[in-house]
């Protein structure tokens, strides 16, 4: 089977090949490849470590669900569309919670569109257009493997056509496996990334005396070269990373890079774009955007979508203790979250819905298992640049998608709230 | 089955002024009497009340990437809660709308269909899936056309056969439903900072113009034989002195001709209607346009009527859209598409106070007023005007100069000079204004189930608190106004959905889409769409929305 897509990270390659005799997957990435290998998985639906049919889980989630004055529902950054659609509903039909992924990771980076807007580009322009590529806190060779090879460095273009016109700058704070493929690498010290956008909006606005010998560890005589190729560059892209959105400054570090995008393009084009992780991290934010009008940490109880990061992201909810049931979803909260949330999730009834054990399997009540997207179900995707693409079905299997556990939980839930 | 009893009904296409008459209703379509039993009809009695077809707006931004960037970008547009969730799904939005009250306060307000008027072909199933999630209404999409380097290709080399199975093949593939136009070739120069200034420019890096764009999809258009014509956004828009470009383009129907419609649409005129050098010395050029619109019976506009109040920029007009953030120093967001095409989003808002907004508010209302009513649809270019829930107001307004003279005296005094609105003595009829938001959208996208109450029209109808018999719309506005705003029956699909002005059922109407596959080679041009997809980045395999994802698709083919 061709042009199977791959649901692991962000750059959710489209080329791939199975190879259904062998059930092994061509042309991805080893990330890619793991994904579509034979994995250990939940054998079954369970009720507190006892195995129960599909139906008897469900019944008993629905219940836990419409009992609980306020659930939160958190994950969704590895599912489909169709199911996270549901997911939204459900949560504005039980009063809720509704937080996906983003919040511990990219959330920071909407912060600024908010502030700022997003002058971007998909990934198809990029890899046809820039000449300069720019991965500020990001490392794509270990996180997103193939990313370089088909849209950003060593990409074949239209119009620049491979790696020897395009001019590939990392900055970062350690020298990290892109970083060995750059023309140039930029090491700067932790946490002064605000300042080094300042000091590039300062030299590119003609301010350049303003500008210390050294920011963030950097030379001033460093940064000039930076600004200069930065201004000359045709068509410029900066793919930021967690190294930006998680560290001293957050979205303000961001918004100060929106800041020098827009100062460019008074002179050249430039964009920029974040480098998201999950397959799907984008739809989970997507679909309630327009289900609900807003992206994450979304409070239902009034009866309408309330968006407040500080107050309605999961790890603020857990930690304020503010919810009495929790679903977690196509996710890893236990091993990922402060102590200090995840000490919550353990006085409150759990409902995992996952293909894979995890560590919050360990205190879930109710586990059902499902579907792997792009291997055993089908539905839609945003890549990290919004590019929808619908990832395939492309073996059997007896597990129900998240999509159909999801709809049967709100067709429930809707009969008994009416 | 419904019978609508002794409504006063006035249906332009067929040529129906405020007679009293009874509607039949069956399997969602107009009926004639003797096609139901009466004994089993849902009787509505529309005594003195105003029968009309659902309304048509045939330009909105309602569904896909750009609206809903709109939706993040700006969460303090959100947080107008509208409804809260029980019977109904939970809304909220002020001017920016989720998609379930995009749906319903089009319904509220007896408007029955609505079209995303520009879908970047490779976003396609993201339009789809927003256009899914919009209740009450029946929709379609049109992907852009304009600044793709496929179209560009097939124009160099002349060759009228690739682009027809060209257009035929991404309208296909997107579920499209025809072919939109976005400042033909100003947006590929954008991607190097630049645009197009007029007709003639050359797209940098192409053999091309806009003025060839714009030709070439027409005739392809025409030999295809879509429902819709070209759908143009001409170049140079919201640029003082733009009225020039305007009329050029327009002019370019010259020579073309169809029998059933239009051959060229050019939109939301009013932000490519102004005369002058700069914003110092901006005018109208409203009346030179309407003269132009006038003289010819091939072309059709909409408004784009601003209204005062939030709004947000949001077009595939990326070089557009940039040089607004910088006029206003507002947030922008941009999206360059693979090289397909492009778009921007801005914040605005329009003051009767400034007297740029008090000029495009006159412009607009002067294209509504000059402009025959066969050939000026009312419309926002929601949410770029503003909200679509105002167009009774834009309504009301057509239909009374006391109106308008008493919102005259509200906004900035330069309209006074710079546009002719304060001499403008027309008042559009009920008639004609029911014609601007029903037949006539419904006739220039080529629906012909919509925008009337024939026997065999879609039962998309609307029922006003309004006695057209005993209203004088030019002194009792706020009546007008008021009752538009809230329909006392909407119908849809041969449903009641909306009962004094409140939601009772909710329903999901179709998505059309156009095949027009058969109509052209498409193997003429794939080996051109082969080659360029090495440069994509999706496999051609992967490219494209199957009619079995969409929620209610109704496939239109061309034969």
């Amino acid at each position: 089977m061709e042009d199977v897509i791959c649901t692991f990270c962000g750059s959710v390659c489209d080329d791939g090949e199975f190879d259904l005799e062998k059930k092994k997957i061509k042309k991805f990435c080893k990330l890619g490849s793991s994904k579509f290998a034979e994995k250990q998985r939940i054998k079954a639906p369970m009720i507190d470590g006892k195995e129960v049919s599909y139906e008897e889980a469900i019944d008993k989630a629905v219940e836990i669900l419409v009992n609980a004055k306020k659930p939160l529902l958190y994950g969704w950054a590895s599912t489909a569309n169709e199911a996270i659609r549901f997911g939204v509903l459900l949560a504005e039909k039980l009063g809720g919670v509704y937080d996906q992924c983003a919040s511990v990771c990219h959330a920071p980076g909407t912060l600024a569109v908010i502030e700022e807007g997003l002058p971007g580009a998909t990934l198809g322009s990029i890899k046809n257009r820039a000449d300069v590529v720019i991965f500020w806190g990001s490392n794509p060779a270990e996180a997103h493997p193939r990313h370089g090879l088909r849209y950003s460095i060593s990409a074949k273009g239209l119009l620049v056509k491979d790696r020897k016109q395009r001019k590939v700058i990392v900055v970062d704070v350690r020298p990290t496996k892109t970083a060995k493929m750059a023309d140039v690498f930029i090491q700067i010290k932790p946490g002064f990334d605000y300042a080094i956008i300042s000091a590039l909006r300062a030299i590119i606005s003609g301010s350049a005396d303003v500008v210390p010998n050294e920011v963030g560890g950097v030379l001033k005589e460093r940064l000039v070269e930076l600004a200069d190729i930065m201004k000359k560059a045709k068509y410029g892209v900066i793919f930021y990373g967690l190294g930006v959105t998680q560290s001293r400054g957050r979205d303000r570090n961001i918004e100060n890079a929106i800041k020098l995008i827009q100062l460019l393009n008074r002179t050249t084009r430039w964009v920029i774009w974040p480098m998201r992780g999950h397959y799907n991290v984008v739809g989970a934010g997507e679909v309630p955007a327009w289900e609900v009008g807003y992206q994450y940490a979304i409070d239902f109880s009034r009866g309408y979508a309330r968006f407040s990061p500080a107050e309605f992201s999961a790890v603020e909810v857990l930690k304020r203790r503010d919810c009495d049931a929790a679903l977690i979803i196509a996710s890893d909260p236990v091993a990922h979250f402060p102590m200090s949330a995840v000490k919550h999730l353990k006085q409150i009834p759990v409902i995992q819905i996952d293909p894979y054990p995890n560590m919050t399997t360990l205190l879930a009540k109710i586990v059902i298992p499902s579907a792997v997207y792009g291997i055993e179900a089908e539905g839609t995707a945003y890549r990290m640049d919004c590019i929808p693409l619908r990832v395939k079905k492309i073996i059997d299997t007896n597990y129900w998608t998240d999509e159909k556990i999801l709809e049967e939980i709100l067709k429930r839930v809707e009969k008994l709230k009416g | 089955m419904l019978w609508i009893k002794n409504g006063i009904v006035v249906d332009p296409k067929n040529k129906i002024k405020a007679e009293k008459m009874d509607l039949f209703v069956k399997d969602g379509k107009i009926v004639d009497e003797t096609k139901v039993k009466k004994q089993d009809c849902t009787v509505i009695d529309a005594s003195g009340k105003l029968v009309v077809a659902g309304g048509v707006d045939m330009h909105a931004h309602i569904a896909g990437s750009k609206i809903n960037t709109g939706r993040t970008m700006r969460p303090e547009e959100m947080r107008v809660v509208r409804n809260i969730a029980g019977k109904f799904r939970a809304t909220v939005g002020r001017v920016l709308l989720t998609a379930p009250a995009i749906g319903y306060e089009y319904a509220k307000m007896g408007y029955t269909t609505s079209f995303e008027a520009a879908q970047p072909p490779i976003g396609a199933l993201h339009t789809h899936e927003e256009l899914d999630a919009i209740p009450m209404i029946d929709k379609g999409a049109l992907p852009v056309f304009g600044n793709w380097h496929l179209v560009f290709k097939c124009i160099e080399e002349k060759n009228m056969e690739k682009l027809k199975a060209l257009v035929a093949w991404a309208i296909e593939r997107s579920k499209g439903f025809g072919v939109k136009v976005v400042n033909p070739g100003g947006v590929e120069a954008w991607m190097y900072g630049g645009n197009v200034k007029s007709l003639d420019d050359q797209v940098p890096g192409f053999n091309v113009t806009p003025r060839e764009i714009i030709t070439w999809l027409i005739k392809a258009n025409e030999e295809l034989g879509l429902p819709h014509s070209v759908h143009l956004h001409c170049n140079n828009l919201g640029v003082p002195g733009n009225y020039q470009t305007t009329i050029e383009s327009i002019k370019l129907a010259n020579g073309f001709s169809n029998a059933k419609r239009q051959v060229l649409h050019v939109t939301h005129v009013q932000f490519n209607a102004y005369a002058g050098s700069s914003w110092r010395d901006a005018g109208s050029g409203a009346a030179e346009i309407a003269k132009v619109v006038n003289s010819m019976d091939n072309v059709t506009i909409d408004m784009g009527q601003p209204i005062f109040g939030h709004a947000t920029a949001m077009t595939g007009d990326a070089p557009f859209q940039f040089s607004l953030h910088k006029l206003i120093g507002a947030r922008w967001s941009n999206k360059d598409t693979e090289v397909e095409t492009g778009a921007g989003i801005v914040p605005i808002g329009y003051l009767p106070n400034n007297p740029v907004h008090a000029l495009q508010w006159a412009i607009g209302l002067e294209l509504g007023l000059l402009v025959d009513s066969n050939k000026v649809a009312l419309t926002t270019d929601y949410p770029n005007g503003g909200p679509f829930t105002e167009y009774p107001y834009v309504m009301a307004m057509l239909m009374s100069k006391k109106m308008r003279e008493g919102e005259l005296s509200k906004v900035n005094a330069y309209v006074q000079k710079a546009t002719g609105l304060t001499s403008i003595d027309v008042e559009k009829t009920l008639y004609e204004v029911i014609h601007m938001t029903r037949s006539l959208p419904a006739k220039i996208l080529g629906l012909e189930n919509k925008g009337h109450l024939g026997i065999g029209a879609d039962a998309d109808i609307a029922i006003y608190n309004l006695n057209p018999l005993e209203t004088d719309t030019s002194k009792e506005f706020e009546k007008v106004y008021k009752m538009f705003k809230s329909a006392e029956y909407t119908i849809k699909g041969g449903e009641i959905i909306v009962k004094g002005g409140e939601l009772v059922k909710e329903v999901y109407g179709r998505t059309f889409w156009v095949d027009a596959t058969k109509k052209a080679d498409i193997q003429a041009v794939m080996p051109d769409i082969r080659e360029y997809f090495n440069y994509y980045s999706v496999q051609l395999g992967n490219y494209g929305v199957e009619e079995r994802w969409i929620k209610k698709p109704a496939r239109i083919e061309v034969v």
